[in-house]
């Protein structure tokens, strides 16, 4: 075995933090889905009868699609039949305020890094934090509805602003938009919205924080973001799960509306039980993200740090409608042992003038796969669209793979579309000269990811790019050694 | 501060060092010299810890410890300082930043808290007039996309910054004109104290003009064959390896 091999050996044997569960008791749904089970969770959530309409529309979509398969990850097939769609944590009745909510749940989050408590009071961030399939807990509630911004779990959002959650559920992501979508309709639990009225700058970092604590069970959110005109918000949503030895699935949908000089940008660290060394347990993270830049001069700018779940389907994609828009997307995902990551975006020009931007860095440790799946479309109408793309792979050992896919379509003459790529890997020069220096190889390889990497750490939230700087040194631990 | 005994090393199952004896007191400066190919860089990087390098033989003492007996960032921490003969490119990580790591890991292996930004800026301005090199090269990735004589100069500064006992500078000269030699050999000299130690591997001699030796030494094919002083490196220049060769092939 070479040395490169013995380090990234080593480097690969750290254990998933987050791989506790906790015990409350949770009020849940029978295994398996069926009309039945969309009912009944509409009725748990005390929906209105068009809701329930919408969503048995989409389940009854759902039941006559097939599964795609043209993704570079394989899995067992899932037996959708074998999972929970709803679980929650039992509490007495919804908490109006933090003083309320089952101190076992501000522990578990606490455990996590989350206080909600200290969030409310240190941090210039508001928390949404959601525990299976509810929103347990929302922050800073009052101090932003001064500003008319709404920021609230789905369910509640579905109870006081009905008329907002009729306007735009489902106008980005349709109810059959693709399967796991579909799916995400019929039986979606809870999740976050947030309303930023017309000219308001939302003074704090939005967040929803996710985790998946019950076994057997699914988790199905939904986030829905509308920025009116001239608003801007930064939004971030972080989640992990316990270690279990089953498969667990997470398929959730994140819909934004931007419209004309509206800004947004959202942030993922996402951080789901990967499995165990061998492959074996680990979250199945199938995402729909989609913005839609529906005004002119609107910009949609997704950021995601992946370095959990077992596989990765998941492609957070702009469409940029309005004249001058702007959509980004900067990915980092970092796969090791037996991981799986399909990744990248869509980026749909529609409007004259408008700019894509997407920057892709992808890390392979292990026996993973890593791949970027990316589209440019440029629409006939779409004069002088331009965009460009970046991915840059990084190989830790010759095990794993890199994997690039990009679409091109081009239909109007004027764009400019500009493709690179490049793949490197990790040398044994590199860390022998760190170390020459006196820095240890776990250091070293943190410190030459964190550079490969940094283009798009630099884009987060200045209060999670730590963090995140972190976890990337912390999922490749043990691959190095 | 260093002895080095029948030291042999090989890579691959090569033999390359055959038997090196070598002792280097605090305040001295060693010449390597030698033909491509005689393992002047094998001997450096073996004293710097290089894994792919198995010793098989002799041992080497530093400080009065086993030195093999260390990992290479043991070495670093302890000391010890390999300018590289080719150094490495890490794209996206800064001097800046790579050195503060660095200074920062080697002093927590000594017990000591972490250098605060304003203390760590403090010292690089103050090596970086040492070696003379620009702030703007230090902010960007190291290496990447740096003139041969920058790299070097780099190495320098690094050096400046770590304050190391024993300095190795391997093939230092190799690609640089002559202003870029007198830029590293001066900052070099600036660094000299009566206790460090300097070893220089190199295969012309016009280095040691600028950064004299007071020992220098021949290695040819895996074993030192001759030492001498300052004017040993200046008779080699005059009459080239080939003398050592034939003096060698006589010898065998």
């Amino acid at each position: 075995m070479s040395k490169d091999d013995q380090i990234l050996e080593e480097f690969t044997s750290k254990e998933y933090e987050h791989g506790w569960s906790v015990d409350f008791e949770a009020d849940e749904a029978p295994l398996g889905i069926s009309e039945d089970i969309v009912r009944f969770i509409s009725s748990k959530k005390e929906e209105p009868e068009w809701l329930l309409e919408w969503r048995l529309k989409a389940y009854r979509r759902w039941v006559e699609m097939d599964e795609p398969k043209w993704a570079n990850v394989t899995y067992p097939k899932i037996d959708y039949q074998a999972i929970k769609y709803y679980s929650a944590p039992k509490q007495s009745k919804k908490a109006k305020s933090l003083e309320e909510v089952d101190p076992e749940l501000l522990k578990t989050f606490e455990r996590l890094g989350i206080s909600l408590q200290e969030q409310k009071r240190l941090t210039g961030v508001a928390v949404d934090a959601v525990i299976d399939s509810v929103s347990v807990a929302t922050t800073f509630k009052e101090t932003l509805s001064e500003l008319g911004i709404v920021f609230c779990s789905f369910s509640e959002a579905v109870q006081e602003h009905p008329e907002l959650i009729k306007k735009y559920l489902g106008s980005v992501v349709p109810a059959a938009d693709n399967y796991f979508a579909a799916l995400n309709s019929a039986v979606f639990s809870d999740g976050s919205f947030c309303y930023i009225p017309k000219g308001v700058r939302c003074p704090m970092e939005l967040s929803t924080y996710f985790r998946i604590n019950a076994a057997n069970t699914g988790q199905f959110e939904r986030t829905l973001i509308v920025a009116e005109p001239g608003s801007y918000v930064s939004y971030l949503e972080g989640c992990t799960a316990p270690m279990r030895d089953e498969n667990q699935l997470h398929a959730a949908v994140v819909e934004i509306y931007a419209a004309e000089k509206a800004e947004v940008k959202y942030s993922t660290v996402q951080n789901w039980y990967p499995g165990d060394k061998n492959g074996k347990g680990g979250i199945y993270n199938f995402v729909t993200k989609r913005g839609i830049c529906a005004g002119d001069h609107s910009k949609i700018s997704w950021t995601q740090v992946e370095t959990g779940s077992a596989v990765t389907w998941k492609y957070p994609s702009c469409i940029l409608k309005g004249d001058h828009s702007v959509g980004e997307f900067y990915s980092v995902a970092v796969t090791n042992n037996y991981q799986q990551a399909d990744t990248g975006t869509k980026m749909i020009h529609i409007g004259k003038n408008t700019r894509s931007r997407i920057v892709s860095k992808g890390i392979s440790a292990g026996k993973s796969q890593n791949s970027y799946r990316g589209q440019v479309n440029i629409m006939k109408r779409a004069e002088n669209a331009r965009n460009f793309s970046q991915c840059d792979s990084l190989l830790m050992g010759d095990k794993c793979g890199a994997h690039t896919f990009p679409y091109i379509d081009v239909e109007n003459n004027s764009a400019q579309v500009e493709h690179e790529a490049t793949t490197s890997k990790i040398g044994e020069d590199q860390i022998f000269y760190c170390q020459q220096r006196g820095i240890d190889e776990e250091s070293a390889v943190a410190l030459i990811v964190n550079g490969f990497a940094k283009e798009v750490m630099n884009k987060l939230p200045m209060e999670f790019a730590v963090e995140a700087q972190k976890l990337l040194a912390l999922t490749l631990e043990g691959s190095v050694g | 501060m260093l002895k080095i005994e029948n030291l042999q090393a090989s890579i691959e199952d090569k033999e390359i060092l055959k038997g090196i004896n070598l002792e280097v007191k605090p305040g001295e400066v060693h010449a390597i010299m030698g033909p491509n190919g005689s393992g002047k860089s094998t001997l450096a990087s073996v004293l710097a810890g290089r894994e792919e390098y198995e010793v098989t033989g002799g041992s080497v003492s530093y400080m009065g410890k086993d030195l093999l007996e260390f990992a290479p960032e043991e070495r670093a921490r302890e000391g010890i300082f390999l300018a590289f003969q080719y150094p490495v490119e890490i794209p996206g990580v800064s001097t800046t930043n790579f050195l503060k790591t660095a200074v920062n890991q080697v002093r927590e292996s000594k017990g000591l808290k972490p250098l605060d930004a304003v203390s760590f800026l403090k010292e690089m301005k103050e090596k970086m007039k040492l070696v003379d090199i620009d702030q703007a090269l230090l902010s960007r990735a190291l290496n990447e996309g740096f003139s041969g004589g920058e790299k070097k100069r780099n190495e320098i500064f690094q050096m400046a910054m770590l304050e190391p006992k024993l300095s190795i500078l391997d093939e230092t000269d190799s690609g640089l004109d002559i202003d870029a030699l007198k830029i590293v050999a001066d900052g070099v000299n600036k660094l000299k104290s009566k206790d460090n130690a300097t070893i220089v591997v190199t295969h012309y001699q016009r280095l040691l003009d600028y950064i004299v030796p007071d020992f220098v030494h021949v290695l040819y094919k895996g074993k030192i064959v001759k030492s001498g002083d300052k004017n040993l490196a200046l008779e080699l220049e005059e009459k080239g390896y080939d003398w050592i060769k034939d003096e060698e092939g006589v010898e065998a």
